[in-house]
Parts: C-alpha cells; structure tokens; sequence
C-alpha cells in the first residue's frame, strides 16, 4: 500500500536528496495557466529528484498536477518557472523543435488511449519514432522487431490497430516507446483502457522492463497501478503531498 | 532528411488510398481541367503536324502569287489582279523556275451535272504543270496535257469525291459531265487528298486552262493564281525578290506603293496555321488555369478537414519526436501527390478523349501531345497542389502538441 500521509515535510525531505546521479531533476517548477483572468497554479514550486532505473508512479485526483507534472516531464511543455534536468541537458528554454528531437532520444510515451497511427500496420507504428531520426527502412525495420519481441508480439507485426485487441495495441504503443532506448518510459494511465486481466499483464511486462534496468515513470489515479511501483509521489492542488518507497 | 521524405511519400499514398473516394472527389477539378487542356492540345497538335506534312506535300520549294487588293483601293472600288499577261511575263524574264502554272477559278456558277445529278465543286482552269505543283496525281485515266491546253479541249479530270456526288461509275473515263452549258469528258480521275480541318480536297475539278478562259470568255478582266515551283538550286528568297520586283514593274508600282499582289510560300501557310491553333491553345489555357485554381482550392478545402480529422495523430507524431518541418512536409507531399495524381488521370483521359474525337471524326488527324504539354500539365497540377496544400500543411505544423493529443 502507497504511503500516503507523511506530507509536505516529506517532499522537502526527498528534494534535498538530489544528486549528480539524478537522472531528472525538475527543480522549483511552477506551472501557471490564465484562466478567466485569474491565474490558476497547476504546479506550485515542486522539487523532484528521479534516479536512473527508478519506477515511480505520479498519482493524485483529478485536479492534483498530475497531467501538467507528465507534460512537463514529458517535454510537451515548458515549466512557467524552475528549471528541467533531463539526462545532463537544461529543458526548460528550449524551443519547440529542440523539445521534439529531446522526447525522440529520451523520451518514449505510453498514452491510455494506446495513440497507435490507425493507417500503418504495428511494424510501422513502431518503426515511426525512428524516422524522425532519418534512419534507413531496413535499420528501423530491425530495430522495430527487436522492441515488437521484447514485448512478446512479434506474430502480429502486420497487423492494423483495429485487429489488435486492447492489450496488443498497448504492447505495441510500449515497444513504440522502447525501440529508441529512451532514458524515461512515460505512461498515462496506461491501464485506463483495458480490463484486471489484461492489466495485469501489463504491469507484469513494466516490472519486467524495470528489473531490465529502464527508467518508469507512470501518472495513474489506480492504487493498484502505483503499488506495483518502487516510489510512490502523491500530487495534491500543485504541490506534492507525500513521496515514499517501498 | 532523405529517409524521413521517403516515409512522407508512403504514408502521403496510404492516405490518398485510405479514402479512395473523397481522393477522387477532391481531385476531380485537376482531372477535368488536365483532361481538357490535354485533349484540346493532342487533336491540335495533331492537325498542325497534319498541315505541316501537307504543306510539305506542296514542296518546301513552291510559291503561290495571288493578287491582292489594299484596304483603301477596295473601298475605290479599284480590284487588283493578275493577269494572263503577268504569267507570260514570269514564265519568260524570272530565273530558277522549275515549273508554273496558271489556276483559272470558276467564278459565277461551279455547278455540275452529270445526268439527273447535280454537285458544286471546286472548278480550276489550269494546266499540266499543275500536277508537279501542287502533288496531284490521276489514279486513272491521265492528267490535263500540253495539247489540251493549246486545242482549248473540253476535258475534265475530277476528284474523288466528284465522282462519288455524281454517281459516276467506279471508272468515270470517258464520261460525260456538264458545266457551264458546255459538255466535258472525264479523262483522269485523282487520286484521293483526303481532308483538311474537316474541308475535302477531293471535290475538285480541273479542267485545261484555256478552256477555262474561253468560257469565261465575256469576262475580259480575269484574275489568275500563279503556282510555281523552285528548280532545285534555286534560292526561295532571291526568287522572291525577283518576283516582286518584276510584277511591281509591270504594275505601274511607283516606290511608296504597296504591293497589289502576295506571294506566300508553304512555310507562310503553315505559320498562319500555327498561329491560329496557338491562339486557341492560349484560350483553352486560359479556361483552364480556372479550372485549376477551382481544383486547387478543393484540394486546400480537403487538406483542412484532413489536417482537423487527423490533429490526434498529429499529436501522437509529434510527441514521438516529429519536428514541424515533418509534419509540414507530410501534408505538403499529400497535397502535392493528391494533385499530381489527378494530372495524371487528367493526361491519360485527355489523351484519349483526343484519340477518341479524332478518330471519331474521318480523316482527322491522329491525336498526339507534345512531350512538353504533358511535362506542362503535370508539373502545373503538382505545383497547384504544393500552393493550396501550403495554408493546410502549415495548419497542422503549428499544433500545440498538448492540445492535439487531447483532441476527440
């Protein structure tokens, strides 16, 4: 069970623990919108430290940050005020091309709603994150079938989105994210769409994909989801509200 | 950049593809407009490499004088012509004439009969040059001869078609027909000229020269047509020029005077001819181009809901690391491939509408387009599709990632 009252004084805690070995450190990030003319504060001065190879889970009620924490994280926006460390480079004021070519190297996402291009077959679903890289057919293609067997769907590599069931297309989204050995997966949710038992099987590919040493960070509301995770950040009205281990 | 451009082309056809339909619809406009543009140049092309080719059959080396008459003599009343006289006068002074020839029009009535049929035909009093001259030959029977001309004899050679209006026998020698009150034997028939521009040269009937000038006999003041052709080492310019010289000198021509009479070389036909078509590929260019900003903006209207349709997808593209030139590129091509592909529908359907029509037509020309109006064509409808795909492509470019994945 997620620990869930330890408070403020925790995230401070855990804040003053950065080191040179972090891989993500969002530090004084404040996130504000204009809403109506008032000025509403999504994220109010958190301070994160992530280390490699961690799986940590953002969780929170609707409201709490938590998709404004995975944009940010996930380089689709800028923080308003702080400043993003991502695997040693300086996020925070870059334009928009240069936060595409960092969410292709460092970034692989795993969106609820798996995102698959509904006109290209799985292969090319995978193989699409490397053509921004400008890489020939023949290299994305093998690099493409090495993910699509990492997650065990290298038998439906020719099918379109719509002739995969839930849990295939979410597979196929997770090697979408893995075929360009990003620094973070990034998931939304990402059993939002599916039913326990395939869930499940989700979750046991993640644990997986942890003990083979990547980087997970998952924004769920889903206690079940964030218990399988090794740290635990609760979000709550912008700021973070308890961070534990277990 | 190379790669990534590859991958734009294929998912730009799986696109095009996916909506077969609506693809066709969009492009429809570029369709109709090619498709004309194209059949209108194929069967032009085709009649001005017909008329080139029979004006070639005159020989690159012949003249034709005709007389002509200056806008403000004619409002006189003063007609200018050629007269006997001035073929005499050619026949004995100019140099490097390998063959002349007067043509005699029959002026008042070209009827013809022969028993209770009648026709209208062409009715040239000429002589046996006529046929080095103009390339007309008898397919039976023989031609006028020298002794026609000198006995004034009442004989006929007729075209094809002549015979055909007639209802004369399949060999018509020795036939008579009538015109003028005055009886003729048919001696040749010619082989056949088939058309020009749908007008037959094959209705046509050539009688010796000076008959013709006994029969219009009252007529004192007639006016001839002078065909000639060029001995071989003879210059068309320096004979020209020898010409005019001696018909103005006959014609009482003081120096400021324009010439009353207009030599014209096949080459002068042939341009006049060009020039006529070129006008009216110039219009049907015209009409075109509307048709093609029409389709252009189908394609740019098309392109907009496509880029509305698609902005989730947008989305997830952008968030796996595409840049905005990927995406502007991506509905660029689409929009370009869109267009092209209809200029190509257009071009094979306008190349057979034009094979068709002419075929359609008898002796028409074959159709044929230019290799440069087909390269026009596509290279038109593609850049049609790059200009209206800018404002849809440049659309999609500028999605906010964030709000493009949270569309429904």
């Amino acid at each position: 069970m997620a620990t869930q009252s330890k408070g403020v004084e925790a995230a401070v805690f855990n804040s003053e623990l950065g080191t040179d070995m972090d891989l993500i450190s969002l530090i004084d990030i404040s996130k504000h919108y204009q809403m109506g003319g008032q000025t509403v504060k999504a994220l109010d001065s958190v301070t994160v430290h992530i280390a490699k190879n961690d799986y940590l889970a953002f969780i929170g009620s609707s409201g709490s940050g938590k998709s404004t924490m995975l944009n940010i994280l996930g380089c689709l926006d800028r923080p308003s005020i702080g400043t993003y460390h991502l695997n040693g480079k300086d996020v925070d004021s870059l334009t928009e091309n240069e936060l595409s070519e960092i969410r292709n190297l460092e970034i692989g996402f795993i969106f609820q709603s798996f995102n698959l291009l509904p006109r290209s077959t799985a292969l090319a679903n995978v193989m699409q994150p490397l053509v921004y890289r400008n890489i020939s057919y023949k290299a994305r293609k093998k690099l493409a079938l090495e993910a699509l067997q990492r997650v065990g769907l290298d038998s439906r590599i020719s099918h379109f989105p719509n002739q995969l069931s839930g849990g295939q297309r979410q597979r196929v989204a997770i090697a979408r994210a893995l075929v360009t050995e990003p620094s973070i997966l990034l998931a939304d949710e990402p059993t939002g769409n599916l039913d326990s038992r395939t869930t499940d099987e989700i979750m046991i590919l993640f644990d997986r994909l942890h003990h083979d040493g990547h980087t997970l960070i998952i924004v769920t509301h889903e206690t079940e989801i964030a218990d399988h995770c090794k740290r635990v950040v609760e979000l709550k009205d912008g700021r973070i509200f308890s961070d534990s281990r277990h | 950049m190379l790669f990534s451009l590859i991958e734009s082309f294929r998912s730009a056809l799986i696109a095009i593809f996916a909506n077969r339909m609506r693809s066709f619809l969009t492009t429809l406009g570029i369709i109709i407009g090619v498709a004309s543009v194209i059949s209108v140049v194929s069967l032009t092309g085709g009649m001005s490499a017909f008329i080139g080719d029979s004006f070639e059959a005159l020989g690159s080396n012949s003249l034709t004088i005709s007389s002509y008459t200056p806008f403000e003599d004619l409002m006189k009343g003063v007609r200018s012509r050629l007269s006997p006289e001035d073929l005499e006068l050619i026949e004995r002074r100019a140099d490097g004439i390998a063959s002349i020839t007067p043509i005699l029009a029959a002026n008042r009535s070209s009827q013809i009969k022969y028993g209770p049929q009648t026709s209208f035909s062409e009715i040239l009093g000429t002589t046996y040059a006529f046929q080095d001259v103009s390339q007309s030959y008898t397919q039976s029977g023989r031609f006028l001869a020298q002794s026609d001309n000198l006995t004034r004899r009442r004989v006929a050679v007729i075209g094809e078609e002549v015979r055909d209006n007639l209802n004369l026998p399949d060999n018509p020698i020795n036939e008579y027909i009538e015109f003028s009150g005055e009886w003729f034997k048919i001696v040749g028939l010619l082989e056949s000229r088939g058309e020009v521009m749908g007008q037959s040269r094959d209705n046509l009937v050539l009688i010796p020269y000076s008959t013709m000038v006994s029969i219009l006999g009252n007529q004192t003041r007639t006016d001839i047509g002078i065909q000639l052709t060029l001995s071989p080492s003879a210059e068309l310019d320096l004979v020209t020029i020898q010409l005019t010289a001696l018909l103005r000198d006959a014609h009482n021509l003081g120096a400021g005077e324009e010439d009353d009479f207009r030599i014209q070389t096949p080459e002068q036909l042939t341009e006049q001819v060009d020039e006529i078509l070129g006008t009216l590929t110039l219009v049907v260019g015209g009409i075109v181009s509307i048709s093609l900003l029409v389709g252009g903006i189908g394609i740019m209207n098309i392109m907009l809901v496509s880029v509305t349709e698609r902005t989730r997808e947008i989305g997830v593209c952008k968030a796996i690391g595409a840049k905005s030139h990927h995406i502007l590129m991506q509905f660029l091509i689409e929009a370009m491939l869109l267009s092209l592909i209809g200029g190509i529908i257009g071009l094979a359907l306008g190349y057979g509408l034009g094979a068709l029509i002419s075929s359609g037509i008898p002796d028409f020309p074959p159709a044929s387009v230019p290799p440069w109006a087909a390269l026009l064509a596509l290279g038109f409808s593609g850049a049609v599709g790059v200009l209206f795909g800018i404002l849809p492509a440049a659309k999609a470019s500028r999605l906010d990632p964030i709000d493009a994945l949270r569309y429904e």
